[in-house]
């Protein structure tokens, strides 16, 4: 392998070394999920698959997310495309607020939330007038998930944006398009691969966040707080089947995922 | 008709400065100037994409300083084409018409018919990025066209395209606008302003120097920017020290060479020019009737379109166009001792002001 990656340059001892540490972060990340599957028994794994309590969290936490990144798409989609486009006051300001959620501690986050939608507070009271409840329900959960994983679809959003030259906008707009329209059938359909990843990517960190959701909401549990009640009231045999169970879940959706936005390259 | 009336717009760099001009219907209307003049930024002002700090832009009589960019009715052709990469050339064309409410049969016999008239037709199903500089320029008329402006604006459409591509799409142009479209064409090149334009505004530093016919511009130039631009050769800083009667003029060159030729202008500073076509080459002295006669050597054969410019030492630098049939017959080479003679009433002077 060496021999190939080195095969057309000169060789270089800063090039071989920066391999080897590459390489030690590579199985850093591997090896513990290569262990703990490879010390799950296949059976275990099947009979834990075959638990209705697992196959609903599992169900509970795809849905969830899925519901959570789609609603909040349609609010942070254009206000990407506003932080793309136009320098206002403070915009600095607004592009800090926006990552504030990636350095909040997660569970300082769901204890900010909980305050926010508790059934006193003006969010409570109208969300149960309309007869919706947040707190221990999965509207809660998804405010949770939206709360940490929103900076990921803004900022890539923002960043397609952005790439999408102003010229062709413009054009659009000379041959007699609205606004609106340009929006829709220029910009949105150019950036779309950004916006598709940053779906993505929020959808992911939304399935995989455990602190903010856990306060909003123990029951119903998602699998993160499924696998970490396992490990607490059983211990690390019970918990590691619906580990590898929610992990093989989580990978094949996303390559399903990447797979779709692949092919649906979009034309207007 | 279009009317541009005391258009200022300060962009840091440089600014315009009280930009008039009136473009008649059916006109075909040239601005011309070096890169950096203004020139694409008088277009994006009439077409709304740069709001003017004062003055106003009037449509058929409609004042649409302010209208926005979407319902002027006026189609712009960027100087990098902006085609959209994800639409097929079909797209692109029916990009405006779709706007328009056009759909179905009506929609796509439009397409076709645009695509015939720019000859792009064997395109419409592939992606802009496939295409080359000169089918793109199509493309993009198409679609500007697809519009019906009221006038068409063109961000210097043949820079980027090769010399024969080039042809063909001046003559497209020209049949464009023959159909009855006034168009704004934006340009560096006299020579297209020559071939194309009915009227020409020179910009300069954003500031229209002269607007005028195109053979008033050429033939006349009011400025000493004008006439250099427009690729008078023979231009001269000179004084006029001597007048005489019928308003024949002495004029000394900075060289201390004495010309003669007419003008109203009194004794004074200013430049003195006149075309290379007007200045004949012989190898013997010519017994005619031109007033300004040197002798000199060939330091220079350069070849040109139609013959070649001759550079001529005679104390002062002079330029000729001799076709090839003459370099031959005269038997012109560097060195070759040679008389150059023009007439006084092919020069021009322009008073320094």
């Amino acid at each position: 392998m060496i021999s190939k990656v080195f095969k057309h340059t000169n060789f270089s001892w800063f090039r071989l070394i920066a391999a080897l540490l590459g390489g030690l972060v590579l199985l850093f990340i591997i090896s513990p999920l290569l262990g703990m599957v490879i010390s799950t028994p296949v059976k275990t794994l099947v009979d834990t698959a075959a638990e209705q309590e697992v196959i609903d969290s599992i169900w509970l936490t795809i849905w969830v997310s899925m519901a959570a990144t789609i609603v909040f798409s349609v609010l942070a989609i254009p206000l990407a495309y506003l932080l793309a486009r136009y320098d206002f006051p403070l915009k600095r300001l607004v592009l800090g607020i926006i990552d504030l959620p990636v350095v909040v501690p997660h569970s300082a986050a769901g204890i900010a939330i909980l305050g926010f939608i508790a059934r006193d507070s003006f969010m409570g009271k109208t969300s149960s007038a309309v007869g919706l409840e947040l707190i221990g329900a999965p509207a809660g959960i998804a405010l949770a998930m939206a709360f940490v994983s929103i900076p990921f679809l803004i900022n890539a959003a923002r960043e397609g944006f952005a790439l999408v030259p102003e010229r062709l906008e413009k054009a659009a707009l000379n041959l007699g398009a609205s606004p609106a329209t340009v929006f829709f059938t220029i910009s949105l359909p150019l950036a779309w691969r950004s916006i598709v990843s940053g779906l993505v990517m929020m959808f992911a960190r939304g399935m995989s966040e455990f602190g903010a959701v856990v306060i909003i909401a123990y029951h119903p549990m998602i699998a993160p707080v499924l696998i970490f009640e396992r490990f607490g009231a059983f211990g690390l045999k019970y918990a590691r089947p619906a580990a590898v169970l929610f992990i093989g879940v989580s990978l094949i959706v996303f390559v399903i995922i990447r797979l779709l936005s692949r092919k649906n390259k979009p034309n207007a | 008709m279009l009317k541009v009336e005391g258009l200022s717009k300060n962009l840091g760099a440089f600014a315009l400065k009280d930009v008039s001009f009136t473009v008649n219907e059916g006109d075909y209307f040239m601005l011309l100037g070096p890169s950096g003049a203004g020139k694409s930024v008088i277009l994006e002002t009439i077409a709304g994409l740069v709001r003017p700090e004062s003055g106003f832009i009037y449509l058929n009589n409609e004042d649409i300083t302010q209208k926005p960019i979407t319902n002027r009715g006026v189609g712009l052709v960027f100087q990098d084409y902006a085609a959209f990469p994800h639409m097929s050339v079909y797209s692109n064309i029916a990009y405006p018409l779709r706007r328009k409410g056009v759909k179905g049969r009506a929609l796509h016999r439009r397409v076709i018919e645009l695509a015939e008239k720019l000859s792009i037709n064997h395109l419409l199903d592939r992606n802009p990025q496939t295409l080359s500089g000169g089918e793109l320029q199509r493309m993009v008329l198409a679609r500007t066209l697809a519009l019906e402006p009221k006038v068409l604006l063109l961000d210097e459409p043949l820079s980027s395209l090769d010399v024969q591509l080039r042809a063909g799409l001046r003559s497209a142009l020209r049949a464009i606008n023959r159909e009855g479209t006034t168009i704004i064409h934006v340009t560096h090149d006299y020579e297209e302003a020559i071939s194309l334009a009915n009227r020409v505004a020179v910009v300069n530093k954003g500031i229209i120097e002269q607007c005028d016919t195109a053979e008033e511009i050429f033939q006349n130039p009011k400025s000493m920017f004008v006439a250099k631009f427009t690729g008078v050769r023979n231009f001269y800083h000179a004084q006029i020290i001597d007048t005489t009667e019928h308003e024949l003029r002495i004029i000394q060159l900075q060289s201390g060479h004495k010309i003669c030729g007419y003008t109203d202008e009194s004794i004074g500073d200013g430049f003195v020019c006149f075309p290379e076509s007007a200045v004949s080459v012989s190898r013997t002295s010519p017994n005619q009737s031109a007033l300004n006669v040197f002798q000199g050597k060939v330091v220079d054969i350069f070849p040109q379109r139609f013959g070649y410019e001759v550079t001529v030492d005679v104390g002062f630098k002079v330029m000729a166009l001799v076709t090839w049939e003459s370099i031959n017959r005269l038997e012109l080479q560097h060195g070759s001792d040679v008389w150059v003679s023009f007439k006084a009433n092919s020069l021009r002077f322009i008073p320094r002001v």
